[in-house]
Order: structure tokens, then C-alpha cells, then sequence
């Protein structure tokens, strides 16, 4: 018996991926040409996996705000926020974020994970009751687990099967916290947040959002699918990313509960790290304005998305169920999913490959993720690969 | 309300699809390491039981749960 054993079924799945030639989980970006091409295990690709919506990664102002921020401040801040790490400008980006969303207050947090993880873990505790969606991130998971509350999950997107599990809850409804996301992260589909919000407010508790893959996406002003659904004032409290629509790295949780301040001194993915260096927080803050003063990102990423989603419906692949920048693409089975992504990475397209338990109710999905930066004809190369795989997709099922 | 007999019962039943053939279920039968179920499986046992009985049944119980006795035991300590 020994502390490696539990690694077995790794060793197996790896193994199998080493015989087969294939290597799809930590693929080698060799060098990043783009927002949208990269040289990936020796393959020059456009880039269709990168959650890079709005392609800002390399947007010259962010870079340039980037590279001001680093000659000034220096690399990094060496602390946490609650010592040497908070910088004038994490408060100014909280102050950005908290007008953005039109909420009063915000916190900013290292990371995605961080931010989710830790404001679950912190707004529950041992007595609470939370209701969760069954496809929720790992992020939420983790951060419920630890939190010590009580755990019941709901049905994914079945709101008579969350209204079930509130029902059953009766007094304890006042402390439980009810968490959805905006967009699901692996088929792209989308919570039904406006009846979501009508049982919160019919029940009571608290609602939690994840709007890391819908932010700059989705709504008038980019705020997600709460403020394209017009719930915001039911929304308690909404967590999201810097590294997705905003091209870095980072998290934030906002909130009109003046107690969310309070979780600053709690939370300890927030005080037990290193705040955001300087260029994160620099190029977050140009990234937030041209999300702002840049609506067309908007338009020509669901232009994008729409061309892909309904190009690859029309080749006869089965998609998610929502048109979205997450276009999924379900496989008959792991090896297929296994096959199809190296022809396409031979073909010069990256997607990510994703199994089980990364992927709900046990399938194996090829997930591409659109980007505004991506180009008709790049979109056009996607589907042209994707068309040439339909043997394989097929032949083994 | 329901009694450990009642939920071993209903446990039997609800696993009776996962059975290979030939396979008997037992209080003892493991639920992972015997039956062949997936921690996603014992999470949706968990939600079927939690709708056949209308119960809240949190997954906290989820690291007490070997067989088909300790999920009865803890689903009759819950209502206890």
C-alpha cells in the first residue's frame, strides 16, 4: 500500500493516451503568434480553444498599459492583500468593476478559482444549506465542500427540480445559498436565471452567479446573463474571471451586501496569497474600458459564434444545446474524441478535448471556444476541418 | 416516516438496473468497489432517494457511504 496507489487509474488513462501517440492535456504551446494562432506540439493552429473571447490578449493598449504598469511597480507584489499586496490600483480596479456592474462594492482576487472557491467556502459555513446546480465548475465544488455546510445539488437547468429541493428546505431556506452560472463552461448552455431568480425570490436564501464565461459577452453593457435576463437585482452576488473575456488572469466577486467587505478578512483564498501583479491589474482595467467603448467585440464574436455553431449543426455534428461562444461538440466515444482531436491538430486546428469527470454526464466532448479576434475565414478553416473528421465520427460509433 | 427496512428496500430497487446478471444484492454489497458505480452514480442514487421519500438528503453523508447499510443508516440518522 502506498500514497501513489490512488494514481493508478492515471497511470492507466496515460498510458493509453502514450500508446496511442496522443497528448491533448497539457499541450505545449511552443509559441503564441496571435489571439488566435499559436505553434502547438510542433503545428502551426488557429487557436479554437482559448476562452480568448474578445481576443484581447493582445489588444495594444492593454499591453501597453501592461508594460507602463511593470517599468513602474515592478513585477510583482510579494503580498497578500491584507498586508503589503494592495497596490492603489487593486482599489481602483474594484472601484472599475463595482461601476461596471453597477453594484456597490467589489472585490478583485488572484485568481478565477480563488475567487469562486473562496466566496462559496466563505459566504457558507456549517449549519448553512446550499443548493447548487449539478454541473457546476469545480471551483463551486471545492469551495462548498470546504465551506462545512450542508450540500444538495439540483437537477442541471431543471427549475421545477431546484424548486423541489427549496420546497423540501423550509426553515432553513433563510440561510441557504443558491448557486448558478451564467454560461456553462463545457456545452455552452445557459441557466434559466430569470426563473432562477423568481424562486429565490419566492423562497428566500441567497443567489450566487458565475458569470466567468458570459462577462463582456452577454447583456447591453457585456454584464452577463443576468443583465440580459434583467434579474441583476436578484443577483446577490456575482463571481467571475479576468482570464477569459478580459485576456489575464485574476477573479472578482461583486456585490450590493455591504458585507461583502467583511469576507476580506475571511476568505482565505484572498488573504492567503499574493494579490494580482501590477500589469494583471494595469491591463484588467484597459481591458474593462474597451469592453465598454468596444460594443462591436460583442457583435462580431456572436457573428462568430454563430458561423461555427450552425456550421458545424448543418455538417451534422451534434452541438450544445445553445447557441453560444461554447460550441461543443459531443463524440461518440473517448477514443473517437481522442482520434478526431490529433486530425484536427494535424489539420492546423486547436480544440480542447475534455472526458469525464471534466465534462457532464459522462461524455467526451470536442469544445471550441470562439473569439471575436477570430476571422470569417479562420472560422471557415474550422469547419472545413471538422467536415473531413465526419468519417471518424461516424465510423466508430 | 421512513425506517431503515424501508430505505434498504428502495435502495434494493432503485440499484436493481445496475446489477450484471446473476449479481445479488446484499446490506453488505459495496456500492463502488462491487456494484461498479461511479461517485456520479452514488450522487444520483442520493437525488432519487431524496425525490422517492420528498427528503433532503445532503451529499455531506457522501465519505460515511460504503455499502448499502451505511447509506441506510445515515439516510435514518438524517430523519432522526
Amino acid at each position: 500500500m502506498s500514497l501513489f496507489d490512488k494514481f493508478q487509474p492515471i497511470i492507466d488513462v496515460r498510458e493509453e493516451l502514450q500508446s496511442l501517440g496522443i497528448m491533448p492535456f497539457g499541450a505545449v504551446t511552443e509559441k503564441i503568434l496571435s489571439s488566435t494562432e499559436a505553434i502547438v506540439n510542433g503545428h502551426r493552429v488557429i487557436l479554437a480553444g482559448t476562452n480568448n473571447y474578445l481576443g484581447l490578449t493582445f489588444d495594444p493598449e492593454c499591453i501597453a498599459a501592461a508594460k507602463t504598469a511593470i517599468e513602474e511597480q515592478g513585477t510583482g507584489t510579494t503580498g497578500s492583500r491584507m498586508a503589503n499586496g494592495t497596490f492603489a490600483e487593486h482599489v481602483l480596479l474594484e472601484q472599475e468593476l463595482a461601476a461596471f456592474f453597477n453594484r456597490r462594492h467589489a472585490i478583485v482576487f488572484t485568481t478565477g478559482y480563488a475567487a469562486t472557491s473562496g466566496m462559496c467556502a466563505t459566504l457558507a459555513g456549517p449549519g448553512d444549506m446550499v443548493v447548487l446546480d449539478a454541473d457546476s465548475h469545480a471551483s463551486i465544488y471545492d469551495g462548498v465542500r470546504l465551506s462545512g455546510a450542508d450540500i444538495v445539488r439540483f437537477r442541471h437547468n431543471d427549475v421545477a427540480d431546484l424548486e423541489k429541493r427549496l420546497r423540501r428546505l423550509g426553515d432553513r431556506l433563510s440561510n441557504t445559498l443558491i448557486i448558478a452560472e451564467g454560461i456553462y463552461s463545457m456545452l455552452g448552455d445557459r441557466a434559466p436565471l430569470r426563473e432562477i431568480a423568481e424562486l429565490k425570490r419566492r423562497y428566500g436564501g441567497m443567489l450566487l452567479v458565475d458569470e466567468a464565461h458570459s462577462m463582456g459577452m452577454l447583456g447591453d453593457h457585456g454584464r452577463g446573463v443576468a443583465e440580459q435576463d434583467g434579474v441583476e437585482d436578484d443577483i446577490d452576488f456575482i463571481v467571475g474571471t479576468f482570464s477569459k473575456s478580459l485576456g489575464a488572469i485574476g477573479g472578482y466577486c461583486v456585490s450590493n451586501h455591504p458585507e461583502l467587505d467583511l469576507v476580506r478578512y475571511i476568505c482565505r483564498s484572498y488573504v492567503f496569497t499574493a494579490s494580482p501583479s501590477p500589469s494583471t491589474i494595469a491591463s484588467v482595467r484597459e481591458a474593462l474600458r474597451v469592453i465598454q467603448s468596444k460594443p462591436k467585440l460583442r457583435t462580431r464574436l456572436w457573428q462568430n459564434a454563430t458561423l461555427l455553431y450552425q456550421g458545424l449543426k448543418d455538417l451534422g455534428f451534434e452541438v450544445g444545446p445553445d447557441l453560444s461562444p461554447v460550441v461543443a461538440i459531443r463524440t461518440p466515444s473517448r477514443e473517437t474524441t481522442l482520434i478526431a482531436w490529433k486530425a484536427l491538430l494535424d489539420k492546423g486546428i486547436y480544440v480542447n478535448l475534455v472526458f469525464p469527470p471534466a465534462a457532464p454526464a459522462g461524455m467526451s466532448l470536442l469544445r471550441c471556444s470562439v473569439s471575436a479576434a477570430h476571422t470569417v475565414n479562420q472560422i471557415n478553416c474550422i469547419l472545413e476541418a471538422f467536415s473531413e473528421l465526419q468519417h471518424v465520427m461516424t465510423e466508430r460509433e | 416516516m421512513p425506517d431503515y427496512n424501508e430505505f434498504i428496500t428502495r435502495i434494493f430497487t432503485t440499484l436493481q438496473p445496475f446489477l450484471k446478471p446473476g449479481q445479488a444484492l446484499s446490506e453488505d454489497s459495496e456500492l463502488v468497489s462491487e456494484l461498479g458505480l461511479t461517485s456520479l452514480q452514488v450522487m444520483m442514487l442520493i437525488e432519487q432517494i431524496e425525490d422517492d421519500f420528498d427528503i433532503t438528503v445532503p451529499l455531506n453523508i457522501l465519505p460515511d457511504i460504503r455499502t448499502i447499510r451505511d447509506l441506510a443508516v445515515q439516510l435514518e440518522k438524517l430523519l432522526t
